[in-house]
Formats: C-alpha cells, sequence, structure tokens
C-alpha cells in the first residue's frame, strides 16, 4: 500500500528524552531501589539482603508514629486551604487597579523560599523578639511553640496556610474568571441564590482546577521538611516530626541507608496511591 | 404577563459618552403589547441583545425608563422582574440532571415539589425531552442543552414575558423549524409576551406578529412582515428584507420626477411637491426585485436594460440588469421565457419608494 521505508530510524529521536528521563529519574531511582534490597559498606562489601529493611521499616514504631502524624498534618492543610483558597478567590476583585494589586499580593507569600519562611515565622512567634508571641503573651495566652505540643502545631499550620493558601486562591481565581458572563446573567434570571450559583456553577466550573490545587497541596504538604525543622526542629519532642524528617534523620543522621532506602521508596507509593485516589474520585463523577 | 413599553430608552457602554455613535441603544420609544409574538431583526451588533437584557434587568440603561404594565422597573432585579431569558448559546447546570435543571427556576420560587414535577414533566413533552430527564445536564448534545436552556424559560407560566436571544444559534436545521412551531404553539396555549431576538428574517416572519427592525441602535421599522417588505420606511429594511433585498438608487429630482442616468422617472404630484422642498443629503429611489415589471416586448415607458447576468435558483431567478449606469436585481418567478440581450422594464408606481436620506418620504393620501 505505502511506498513509505520501514525502519526503525525514529528511535533515535526518542534517544535525547530518554537520556534525559535516565539520567534525571531512572537512575537515581535505581540506585535507591539498589540500597534498599542490599546492605552496602563500600564498593567491595555488599550483601543482598532481600525484603529485610523493608519488614524492618513497615514494623518501625518511630515510622509509624510519624506516617499517621503525617496524614494528620496534610488533612489539616487541605481542610484548611481549600475552602479558605476558594472563600479568597470568590472575594477578590474581579477588575480594575484592586485586582492586580490583590494578585501581587497574594502571590508574594509563594516567592518565600521555604527557609525563610520556617526564619520568619521562628522569629516572628518567639515571646520575647518576636509581634505574634509576645502579644499574645500580653494578651495572657501562654504561647510558646517550642515547648508546647498544640502551640508547635498550630504554628505549624498556620505557617503552612500563610505560605500556601495564595496558591489555592490563585488557582480558583483564575477557575473562576473562566466562567463566561452568561452563566451569572442565566441564574439571575432563574432567580437562584448566591449559595446555588456557588454550588451549580462555579464549584463545578473550579472543579479542574480544584484538582490541581488539591493534588499540588496534599503532595507538597506529605513532603513538607524545611519549614518545620527551621522552626520546631520536628519538637517539642517528636511532635512536629514529620516523615521527611524521619527519613533524614534515618538517612543522613544515622547512615542506615539500606532501611532508609526501602522507606523512601514506601514513602513514594505512598504519595502516588494518594494522588491517584483523589485523580480518580475527582474525576469519577464526570463519567456518569 | 405583562406590556412592555420603553420610554425614552437611551444606553452606553461607555460611562461619559460624548456623542451619538456611544451609544448602543439610541433615544427610543417603544410599546411591547401584552400577549404579543414579537420579533427583533437586526445584524449583529445594532444593539439587540443590549435591548433585550435592559428589558430584562441584566442591565440597567443610562437613560430613559424601562415599564412594565405602567410600572418603572428600572431599579429591580432581574430576579423582581420575574422575567425568563434564553441565551444564545446553552446554559445548563452541569451537575445537575436535566429534570433538575428544568425545575430549578421552579423551585427558586418555592414551589410545592408535586407542582414543580407536573409542570417540568409538562415542558418536557413539549420540548421532546422526556427521554433524557434523568441523564446528567453534561452529557447532552449541544441542541439538547440548548433545549433545556429554553425549557428553563419556558418552565414559569408567571412570567412577564420571556426574552429569546438568538436561541436556535446552535441548533440543526431540520429541528429548528420544529422548535420555532413548538415556540409559536406555546405562545399561543399561554398568551405570553415573547421577543425574540434574531438576525434571521425567515425566523423572524415565522415566529412573530409584528417584526421590529433595529439597525445602528434604533427600531427603524415596527410592523407586520408584509408591511416591512412592501413598505420599508428606512432603506436598511428594504436592504436586509428580502432576498435579493431592495434595489436602492441615488435619483436626483427633476422636473416631473426623478432622474438617474438619462432615465426620468415621473411620480405622483404630492410626492413631487414634497421632492421639491428639498432639505436632505442624499435621495434614494427604492423597490424591490420582486415588483419590477418585465415585458415581453418594448412600449411606450418602458425602459430597455441589458442584461449583465443570470441567477437561476431553481424557483426563481435572479436577473442584473444595467440600466441608465445603475445596477438593478430583478426577480423573475420560474416560469418565464429566458429574455435576451436587452430586458423591457418598467417601474410600477405603488411600488416606487422614495427616501430621502435614508427614510422614506410619506405623502398623505
Amino acid at each position: 500500500m505505502t511506498d513509505k521505508v520501514q525502519n526503525n530510524k525514529a528511535w533515535w529521536l526518542v534517544l535525547p528524552v530518554f537520556l534525559l528521563v535516565a539520567f534525571s529519574a531512572i537512575v537515581p531511582m535505581m540506585t535507591v531501589v539498589n540500597y534498599s534490597v542490599q546492605d552496602i559498606f563500600d564498593a567491595s562489601s555488599r550483601y543482598f539482603v532481600g525484603a529485610d529493611w523493608y519488614r524492618q521499616v513497615l514494623q518501625d514504631p518511630r515510622l509509624h508514629d510519624s506516617l499517621l502524624r503525617q496524614f494528620i498534618y496534610s488533612a489539616c492543610v487541605l481542610a484548611i486551604e481549600i475552602p479558605l483558597g476558594i472563600a479568597i478567590a470568590l472575594t477578590m476583585p474581579t477588575k480594575g487597579r484592586w485586582s492586580s494589586i490583590c494578585l501581587i499580593v497574594m502571590a508574594i507569600p509563594l516567592l518565600i523560599p521555604w527557609n525563610v519562611v520556617g526564619t520568619i515565622w521562628q522569629i516572628f512567634g518567639r515571646a520575647d523578639i518576636g509581634l505574634l508571641g509576645w502579644a499574645l503573651n500580653a494578651m495572657g495566652i501562654a504561647y510558646n511553640y517550642a515547648g508546647n505540643t498544640v502551640d508547635a502545631w498550630v504554628t505549624v499550620l498556620v505557617m503552612d496556610v500563610w505560605h500556601w493558601t495564595s496558591l489555592v486562591a490563585l488557582l480558583c481565581y483564575s477557575g473562576l474568571r473562566a466562567i463566561p458572563d452568561v452563566y451569572y446573567q442565566a441564574a439571575r434570571i432563574d432567580r437562584a441564590s448566591s449559595w446555588a450559583v456557588f454550588r451549580h456553577i462555579q464549584l463545578p466550573k473550579m472543579k479542574s482546577v480544584l484538582l490541581i490545587a488539591v493534588m499540588l497541596r496534599f503532595m507538597d504538604s506529605f513532603m513538607i521538611y524545611t519549614e518545620p525543622f527551621v522552626l520546631t526542629g520536628g519538637g517539642p519532642g517528636n511532635a512536629t516530626t514529620f516523615l521527611s524528617q524521619t527519613l533524614t534523620q534515618m538517612a543522613i543522621g544515622q547512615f542506615d541507608l539500606g532501611p532508609a532506602a526501602a522507606f523512601s521508596l514506601v514513602y513514594f507509593l505512598i504519595i502516588l496511591l494518594v494522588s491517584w485516589l483523589f485523580y480518580t474520585a475527582m474525576t469519577h463523577a464526570d463519567k456518569r | 404577563m405583562a406590556e412592555i413599553r420603553l420610554q425614552h430608552l437611551a444606553h452606553s457602554y461607555s460611562a461619559s459618552p460624548s456623542g451619538p455613535q456611544d451609544y448602543a441603544i439610541r433615544q427610543m420609544d417603544h410599546i411591547w403589547e401584552q400577549g404579543g409574538a414579537y420579533a427583533l431583526l437586526g445584524p449583529s451588533g445594532c444593539g439587540k441583545s443590549t435591548l433585550l437584557n435592559l428589558i430584562s434587568g441584566l442591565l440597567s440603561p443610562s437613560e430613559g425608563q424601562v415599564l412594565f404594565d405602567g410600572q418603572v422597573v428600572n431599579e429591580l432585579t432581574p430576579e423582581r422582574r420575574n422575567i425568563a431569558q434564553v441565551f444564545q448559546f446553552p446554559v445548563v447546570y452541569d451537575t445537575m440532571t436535566v429534570f433538575d435543571n428544568l425545575a430549578f427556576p421552579l423551585r427558586n420560587q418555592g414551589m410545592a415539589e408535586p407542582a414543580v414535577r407536573a409542570r417540568v414533566e409538562e415542558i418536557a413533552e413539549v420540548l421532546d425531552l422526556q427521554r433524557v430527564l434523568t441523564k446528567k445536564a453534561r452529557n447532552l448534545s449541544a441542541d439538547e442543552k440548548q433545549k433545556v436552556s429554553m425549557g428553563r424559560g419556558l418552565v414559569r407560566d408567571d412570567v412577564s414575558a420571556i426574552l429569546f436571544d438568538e436561541p436556535l444559534t446552535v441548533i440543526d436545521p431540520h429541528l429548528k423549524w420544529k422548535l420555532r412551531r413548538k415556540l409559536k404553539q406555546i405562545h399561543e396555549q399561554f398568551n405570553i409576551t415573547m421577543v425574540y431576538v434574531t438576525h434571521d428574517q425567515l425566523e423572524a416572519s415565522t415566529f412573530a406578529d409584528k417584526i421590529a427592525v433595529m439597525y445602528g441602535g434604533q427600531i427603524v421599522q415596527f410592523g407586520t412582515p408584509r408591511e416591512l417588505f412592501e413598505r420599508p420606511s428606512h432603506t436598511f429594511v428594504g436592504y436586509f428584507i428580502g432576498s435579493p433585498g431592495m434595489n436602492l438608487i441615488d435619483v436626483q429630482p427633476q422636473a416631473g420626477g426623478v432622474a438617474f442616468g438619462d432615465v426620468l422617472l415621473p411620480l405622483r404630484p404630492a410626492l413631487q411637491a414634497r421632492v421639491a422642498q428639498g432639505g436632505w443629503q442624499r435621495l434614494q429611489l427604492g423597490i424591490r426585485p420582486e415588483f419590477v415589471r418585465v415585458w415581453d416586448e418594448p412600449f411606450e415607458g418602458a425602459w430597455s436594460a441589458r442584461l449583465v447576468h443570470l441567477e437561476d435558483l431553481g424557483t426563481y431567478k435572479i436577473l442584473t440588469l444595467e440600466l441608465g449606469g445603475v445596477t438593478l436585481k430583478v426577480r423573475q418567478p420560474e416560469d418565464r421565457p429566458l429574455p435576451g440581450e436587452r430586458v423591457c422594464i418598467s417601474f410600477p408606481e405603488q411600488w416606487l419608494m422614495l427616501y430621502a436620506d435614508d427614510y422614506l418620504l410619506e405623502v398623505g393620501p
């Protein structure tokens, strides 16, 4: 039928991408896999241990604790930032000078590096020199994020909300701007209440950006490391020690590379699985 | 149900309009009577949708008043005006079923559920939507969505009026005809004032008893389809209505009539006197292609025109003629024999219209 030459030259075109992905993802990941199934002392002395490291980390109570803490933390982050972000997006001005000013102000926290955010809040919350800590204590509220578990948790959460709610709000804002005016007009003609407008027009039309917001906020919060590390160092006790910090301690502090590698892969799979669940749950309704 | 009256109504989208060119709607007075079926006909950008939005309250006019049954409603929101409007592109509530979509306006006004059910089923039957009532609205085809959109407009039977903003744009031609019939039936059944915006003259004349032709932010003529055809009161109406549109020829007044090229057309004395008064920039003669008479052989009083082009459209022919340096279109029935190189034509006096600066020169009988 066709005069086209049949050969495999096209593979050459795929090669650059393959090399790039290999060096950026496959090779590092296989290194981790390599460590997770062997006990490696140096290049010449290594022993295959099978699933031993996996068995060990899955039974480690310290990891169970920080996994639980991590889930509670991510759930709190989503439960606060998603509704708050939607609410901010709904109240932001839509045109004129104020809309630009709002957008810029909203974008500022997103531009600040993680460790700087941690440092800002660490100082801000101090009872002696920080405005927040000093003001709370002056009002008679005994606030001390370094000593009190609840205070530490609240501070870490507020810090994350301050840092990342803007992202959710900006995504929702862009979703809202994409709704044609005629939908609002039709709703007015149909005498819809503002709740009905939100429930039946704005929310469904925002769904795709909300999906992105939920996924990004879940993944980022589940991997959070720098901010609580700078603020509380994981304390008081282990109260704000999240998964990535536990992992870092294991890998770099104790130099348990085998269990740390095994745990990295488990960690990765958890994030993949939960993200997949969110994605499926949120897109499933479309298929009816 | 209401009579809608527009009083000195004007609208500009600019905050400080500096002249007529800044107005989307130029000052107008108009009455839509209770229970009428009206069409608002005009080209894109002439202000049709703006006028509709002023009536429904989605826009509030910069000048003048909108009155429902004598009550000024300028300050009332669309919700309070109790009006239904169907938009050009389908608007459905994606996450609701078709039934819930249709029930939405009724539930919003607090109607009891059994009454809602009865009413929705009635409208679903009229629009042929019963099969899809339980489907989610987002999974419908474009024309089904538009039917749902229309259904939400029709489902309330207590509305002051129903406004349609080119509602059949996305519907395929066969269904278009059916839906237009349906709308007409609904109109006859419920006796609700309906205003139907369109740029399609056929759509306007099949739906409406009376048509308002809009041009440049103004209603230039309001009349039955027949009046618009036979006595266009503005050159735009002549040009826009009819296929092809009216022949419009620039003429100069002369003793005994008006002239173009070497052609002198006599006028009735009354019109002659009117023309003699002068006072305008441009004088045009208008005659419909249908009303130009073609004769088989020359006779006194007929003009000999040169045939430039002939289009055979199956059911009729369109001749393009050249007379006195002017191009004329003439519409002829299919069964007439083909004319030769020269065609003898005359202009029946009763169908000759004279336009001064685009407006029809009228004289008393």
